[in-house]
């Protein structure tokens, strides 16, 4: 098996891409059926309120489904933000910098998140 | 020797490379290439709105105090901006979320199906902008009360 690290690795053919390219396919299928399983149980039954509301979240797969879904979004985030960047941004230190920002303003809004989640 | 075979004159072709900023007015794309950018657009859209949109899930879950307020938000407006200005924001990131909700899953289908001829390329592409373009229209009317 080729290495994927240290002086002697194989730059190419090492799945670098694949493996983004899949995780963000299934992430995205993910936050997906999030999507469909969040408006089901917000269009069926009663008017729309806080009390409906909050009750979809309050349920525990929904809350493990959308930890799941933070994650992923996270993920996925990563993934395409950065392609943005090796696509227009030439310079390395600025590039650098700019994926630095991204990883910790993803970071800080998954954390938000999820504190909001596990606290309902 | 003797055979001197003439040139073919050559035809002169349309060279293609990596566009200019300043030519992306006049650059005709098709309708798969309009989906590729605005599937990237909106992506990075909501990247920055990512913040409003942990707002409002914070705020609409919380508490039925916080509830208020971000149903106020909208109504009366907060931090110096008016209602419909934030009703603005939430319907350019509904506007992102749907389209690029469409787009990925034209290529969610295109890459399970290997989907990749011309003609489906294209009507997928016009199907991906129409079907965001009209849930936006008509979930945009119900933010704003027209409907």
């Amino acid at each position: 098996m080729a290495s994927t690290y240290g002086s002697k690795r194989l730059v190419v053919g090492a799945h670098y891409g694949l493996r983004d390219w899949l995780s963000q396919r299934f992430t995205a299928l993910i936050m997906a059926i999030f999507t469909v399983a969040v408006l089901t149980q917000l269009l069926i039954g009663g008017p729309i309120d806080y009390y409906k509301w909050s009750a979809i979240f309050a349920r525990q797969w929904m809350k493990v489904l959308t930890f799941v879904v933070i994650v992923s979004l996270l993920w996925h985030v990563w993934v395409g933000m950065r392609d943005i960047w090796m696509d227009y941004v030439k310079s390395m230190g600025v590039r650098l910098g700019l994926q630095v920002l991204t990883i910790a303003w993803l970071v800080g809004c998954a954390g938000w998140a999820v504190q909001v989640l596990w606290r309902l | 020797m003797v055979t001197s075979m003439k040139e073919p004159p050559l035809k002169v072709r349309p060279v293609y490379r990596n566009i200019h900023v300043t030519q992306l007015a006049s650059y005709r794309l098709p309708p798969a290439g309009w989906v590729s950018i605005l599937h990237r657009i909106s992506g990075a859209l909501m990247f920055l709105l990512l913040p409003f949109a942990i707002w409002m899930f914070d705020a609409s879950l919380t508490s039925e105090v916080s509830f208020d307020q971000f149903r106020s938000l909208f109504a009366a407006g907060a931090w110096g901006l008016p209602g419909w200005l934030w009703k603005l924001v939430a319907f350019a990131l509904m506007w992102g979320y749907l389209m690029h909700f469409c787009a990925g899953l034209r290529h969610l289908w295109m890459d399970a199906t290997h989907a990749v001829g011309l003609e489906f390329g294209r009507n997928s592409a016009l199907a991906a902008i129409g079907l965001s373009t009209l849930l936006t229209l008509v979930l945009g009317a119900k933010l704003f009360g027209l409907i």
